[in-house]
């Protein structure tokens, strides 16, 4: 643990803190999107929003999978369920709503919605119950994309043919072009998320720089990763660079992780993918090639996911897309807590509404 | 081998029930009022108020690094009782067993709820055992209730406390419920937490000098320090103000807080205390504690400001953050 607290030390964090405010001093109003949900939850878990200087505003973005996973989506995993599939999926995913219930909903009322830690968990499963079909709620950025795809030649390999992925990946940069073509956003720099670009490299970034972007700073989970990755944009914002500035280097390399994106090239295909939020984003997704349709759920139980409907009144999609603030929406704090969410960034633990109400309540 | 596991006919109340008892209650705890299996223990009557208690325990698995449920029925109350300024002088077991129980798990569970109770100078005083199916509880639950003598000079309340007190704990916190969880999921890593159940009496008794400066104490069970310290500030004019830097955590279970991705402000401790008082007497309290064994890692860890009824965290960032109470099902059955 020496190693963590190396990035958590009280006095470097007052050094960079100084820093960050003289930079501060010589810049307008900045506005920082922090893309990953870890970072989001990690920027509230140290109070990081309350030590930076007003005219620099941290917003967060659609880096949670849970959160800007469609209601279609969710509504197809319960009509799964219903018929009788045993559905597998992280925990976080059970409590989102779908257009009329919740997993959790289903899984009260006696179907078979198994919640793992592991996509190996699956397997497990399959193996156990060799008479059931098993579905995985395959839900996630480039970091949680090769290892559930790897259930796809473990299961060829353990020869356990009822298994078959829900597939609903999203790709980070696709969702970065979109944002940064929406009008009613100005955003003026990336905080680039620490694991997804230990998948896909640095080089993701290079098309959002140069002179017509915005500085993209990837930096880790650490109070000091966060600080350091602010000061670095500051300092390009001060200079009026827009480079791509890799201070994760202890994990992120130049070109990503080649087993993991040969992995992912050889099972997967680039699809459109609905967000919550950003709605139909072409190409920001990806889905199993045709030839390994017997692994593909929808495919397989002859169903397919539509859009769903938002809960009336929640503001998710606008939370994700960083145009509103979670106390913002009318139903924060009030209708949508933790113990009973309305919408998914309430019910993720990495949910920007759930990170709010954790470590500010609106409060602090 | 039927002959060594719990069968129904244990708890059918004929012979193999008083073998039972024989064999495993009378000759841990026949010596005392238990002697002659009265219905009831007859006690003697103390000479002041008495502090009354009682918990059950469901903790999956039995067995975990640094105990087993049999020390944790022993602990949980008696350190009950100890926070609520209590000296722990008896205690009742009542034991709920699965068909099919192995006798050596059982035997292995009564022989650390004697020797807690030993090492707490407690006497069980009285008990039942019932056996369920099979299928009906999960091994074994116990439940145990029990009696202390208030010890003279302290007048707990949160009620009383206030703008300038300080916060002590008595050791590393959460160890007890990382150690559950650590075994639950199968994470094996070499220092990993140990659970810290213990008794915390000795540490009461050694604060009760400075009894009228200790404003309140609670052990951080359930839910965690953070539950306790929101019930101490909510709905009152403070703050609670802890600083991250000073929280003391033990090597593992930061590590496997880590992992899990889990706030240890939030799991279970079962042998620390969580005093609160007058700023002045804080290092003498601290000082006396951190001679003894139990309250070798005893540190201050925040204070008390006028506020909003608050638990606020200065964290190593240099920030402030709220401390929430947990949510949801986080962690079942830890005690």
């Amino acid at each position: 643990m020496n190693y963590i607290d190396g990035f958590r030390d009280p006095e470097a964090a007052a050094c960079l803190r100084r820093r960050i405010n003289d930079l501060a001093a010589e810049v307008d109003h900045v506005s920082i999107m922090e893309v990953c949900g870890t970072h989001t939850m990690a920027i509230s878990r140290y109070g990081i929003r309350s030590i930076l200087p007003d005219n620099i505003e941290l917003i967060s973005g659609p880096g949670c999978p849970v959160c800007v996973t469609d209601a279609g989506y969710v509504d197809t995993a319960i009509e799964l369920a219903r018929r009788g599939v045993m559905v597998v999926t992280f925990g976080d995913l059970i409590h989102v709503p779908g257009s009329e219930t919740s997993l959790a909903e289903c899984r009260a009322r006696g179907a078979s919605v198994e919640v793992c830690y592991s996509p190996t968990a699956a397997l497990e499963l399959a193996a156990k119950n060799p008479d059931r079909d098993i579905v995985f709620l395959a839900v996630g950025f480039e970091t949680t994309i090769p290892p559930v795809t790897s259930l796809v030649p473990m299961a060829t390999e353990k020869g356990l043919n009822r298994v078959s992925l829900l597939t609903a990946f999203k790709l980070v940069p696709p969702a970065l072009t979109a944002l940064l073509a929406d009008p009613e956003l100005r955003i003026d720099a990336f905080l680039c998320p620490a694991h997804v670009s230990a998948i896909i490299g640095a080089n993701a970034y290079r098309p959002f720089t140069g002179p017509a972007g915005v500085p993209c700073v990837i930096a880790g989970f650490e109070p000091l990763d966060i600080l350091l990755g602010l000061e670095h944009i500051l300092q390009q914002v001060r200079a009026g660079d827009a480079v791509v500035d890799n201070q994760y280097t202890r994990v992120v390399r130049t070109d990503g992780n080649s087993k993991a994106l040969a992995l992912m090239q050889k099972y997967l295909r680039p699809v459109d993918a609905a967000w919550r939020g950003l709605g139909v984003v072409p190409q920001s997704g990806l889905g199993l090639k045709p030839e390994y349709s017997a692994f593909d759920a929808e495919t397989r139980h002859g169903i397919k996911v539509q859009r769903g409907k938002e809960p009336v009144g929640c503001l998710c999609g606008e939370v994700i897309k960083g145009k509103t603030r979670p106390p913002q929406c009318p139903m924060f704090g009030k209708r949508c807590t933790p113990d009973h969410p309305v919408g998914p960034c309430m019910v993720s633990s990495e949910g920007t509404c759930s990170a709010y109400f954790k470590y500010s309540a609106g409060s602090l | 081998m039927a002959n060594d596991t719990i069968q129904l006919a244990h708890g059918g109340g004929g012979r193999l029930t008083r073998d039972l008892i024989n064999n495993e209650i009378v000759s841990r705890f026949g010596n005392g009022p238990l002697a002659g299996l009265p219905d009831g223990a007859t006690l003697p009557s103390p000479r002041d108020r008495l502090v009354f208690t009682t918990d059950s325990f469901v903790v999956q698995p039995l067995e975990f690094p640094g105990g087993n449920i049999g020390h944790l029925a022993v602990h949980g109350t008696v350190n009950d009782l100890a926070v609520c300024g209590g000296l722990p002088r008896w205690l009742s077991l009542s034991l709920i067993l699965e068909e099919g129980l192995p006798l050596a798990t059982l035997r292995t569970v009564l022989d650390s709820v004697k020797s807690a109770a030993a090492d707490c100078d407690v006497v069980i005083a009285t008990g039942d055992t019932k056996v369920v199916a099979h299928g009906q509880c999960d091994g074994l639950y116990i439940n145990t209730a029990g009696i202390g003598e208030v010890l003279p000079g302290f007048v707990l309340s949160p009620d009383r406390i206030s703008d300038g007190d300080a916060i002590l704990v008595s050791g590393p916190l959460a160890d007890h419920g990382m150690a559950v969880l650590a075994r639950r999921q199968n994470i094996q890593i070499e220092n990993g937490p140990v659970s810290d159940t213990a008794p915390v009496h000795r540490l009461v008794q050694a604060a009760q000098e400075w009894a009228p400066a200790v404003r309140f104490m609670r052990d951080p069970t359930r839910g965690g320090a953070a539950t306790v310290l929101n019930e101490m500030a909510e709905g009152r004019k403070i703050d609670i103000v802890l600083r991250e830097q000073d929280m003391p955590y033990s090597i593992g279970t930061r590590a496997v807080s880590e992992m899990l991705g889990l706030d240890p402000l939030h799991v279970a401790s079962e042998g620390r205390i969580i005093l609160v008082c007058e700023r002045t007497v804080a290092d003498k309290v601290l000082a006396r504690w951190q001679t003894m064994p139990e309250g070798r890692g005893a540190a201050r860890i925040g204070a008390v400001a006028a506020g909003k009824g608050r638990v606020i965290l200065e964290t190593v960032a240099g920030g402030r953050r709220l401390v929430d109470v947990p949510r949801g099902e986080l962690l079942p059955r830890i005690c």
